[in-house]
């Protein structure tokens, strides 16, 4: 989904700011929603990408008013609810007054991929792509979980390296299959992504890891002599 | 805004996940002893002192050093280090020419058992936006000025691979242990965001 979440390239949140002597936990409820979390993920009560997914499903304006951990907290009675785990009324009921129940359970509503069989026991995928070859992120815009982000879309890069065959997050987030496939380390030179009058010089890279169904081919350059004799059927870069 | 204001009152996120810990209890699916136990493990056990010792053994032992940039997470776990977040790390080096910036723009992404759980700067949205469109400015706020001929990548964890930066070793440490060189890496050279600074005599 085109969220809030997804923040790579915006302006407009100021410098980076850094605490100094840092707890691990600013309050013992982050520390409980944390270890809440990972004993839920645990449990298979939860799956990483749908975890991640529900954070991305808090409204825009509550997005960016919580903290990190007030929305690990959101995403975890989200799930905890929409599996039937516990109800919105059970948490309601436990500290009522203190909670304002228009906070539980109530993300922004996306819409589930089509679904894919998963095949138990098939051999992993071949990859598609080979290092150094040159590849262009796709326009992609689904309404649900995606790891390509918007600032990727459309630009070409090269493979610098395959990392194997990893769970589809796409279809996963939404229990709709695994669909395993190949997920590449491409590099991004910056003026590819920012244009040649951004901030971005040429001596910076972005490296982004991205799964196969992100990527489409770049058909190498012609060399000269032969773009001469194939221009009649030359299908164009795009 | 950075979205991290901290409420530590008894209303709002308190009462929320206290009442959440309560129902799992009542449930059988958590226990409280649990909890106390996976907090205690990230406030004490695994922090950045862990990715400290991976750097230190990798820049006094060559063997070690190989053996991590080919496979970090098999190379951190013969220090005992692994966990969540943490089965397929990758070790990227800086040299003279390179820089490597680590960063998860969509989330906040992070190599957990090497470096503990991220501080709020990772975390913020300033970092992540501008981490990838302006890592040289985002490097200025930590007050690091790289050579306008030293290449910069940014690693943007858009996957389930975390990466983990080996600093440079500084210069005038020739002299120094294994566990005094760990003493000195910190947790912001191994994001990325700083260089490690020789102690001074």
């Amino acid at each position: 989904m085109n969220g809030v979440h997804d923040m790579g390239g915006m302006d407009g949140f100021g410098p980076v700011v850094r605490e100094q002597n840092e707890p691990v936990f600013h309050a013992d409820w982050e520390g409980r929603v944390y270890a809440i979390a990972s004993i839920a993920a645990g449990l298979s009560l939860i799956n990483a990408d749908e975890f991640r997914h529900a954070i991305e499903r808090i409204a825009p304006e509550r997005y960016l008013a919580s903290s990190y951990y007030e929305r690990w907290l959101a995403a975890v009675e989200t799930l905890l609810v929409e599996r039937g785990v516990v109800t919105r009324e059970e948490i309601l009921a436990k500290e009522g007054g203190a909670i304002d129940p228009a906070l539980i359970a109530n993300p922004v509503a996306t819409q589930c991929p089509a679904p894919v069989k998963d095949k138990p026991g098939s051999r992993p995928p071949r990859a598609r792509f080979a290092k150094g070859a040159r590849v262009r992120a796709r326009n992609l815009n689904p309404s649900g979980h995606t790891r390509l982000p918007r600032y990727a879309r459309g630009k070409a890069g090269v493979i610098a390296r395959d990392w194997g065959v990893f769970v589809f997050p796409d279809t996963n987030a939404h229990h709709a299959g695994t669909k395993p496939q190949h997920c590449y380390s491409v590099a991004f030179d910056a003026r590819e992504l920012w244009g040649k009058s951004a901030k971005a010089n040429c001596r910076e890279r972005v490296h982004l890891d991205l799964w196969e169904d992100y990527l489409e081919p770049i058909a190498p350059k012609s060399k000269p002599k032969a773009a001469k004799r194939t221009t009649a059927h030359h299908t164009g870069r795009y | 805004m950075s979205g991290e204001h901290h409420n530590t009152d008894d209303t709002g996120p308190a009462a929320r996940v206290k009442a959440l810990e309560a129902l799992l209890t009542e449930k059988g699916l958590v226990d409280p002893a649990a909890i106390d136990a996976i907090v205690d493990i990230y406030e004490t056990r695994v922090g950045p002192r862990n990715g400290a010792r991976v750097v230190a053994k990798a820049w006094t032992d060559p063997g070690y050093r190989k053996r991590l940039l080919a496979n970090a997470t098999s190379a951190v776990a013969e220090l005992g280090y692994a966990g969540p977040e943490g089965n397929h790390l990758v070790a990227v080096e800086n040299t003279d020419r390179v820089h490597n910036l680590v960063v998860c723009t969509l989330c906040s992404c992070y190599p957990w058992p090497v470096l503990g759980l991220p501080p709020v700067w990772y975390k913020s949205f300033a970092y992540r936006s501008r981490a990838v469109s302006d890592p040289r400015g985002v490097l200025k706020d930590f007050g690091l000025e790289l050579a306008p001929d030293v290449e910069v990548r940014v690693w943007d964890s858009s996957a389930e691979i975390r990466y983990l930066v080996i600093p440079q070793r500084p210069k005038g440490t020739e002299g120094m242990s294994e566990d005094a060189l760990a003493g000195i890496v910190t947790r912001d050279s191994m994001v990325g965001v700083a260089k490690v600074e020789a102690p001074h005599a």
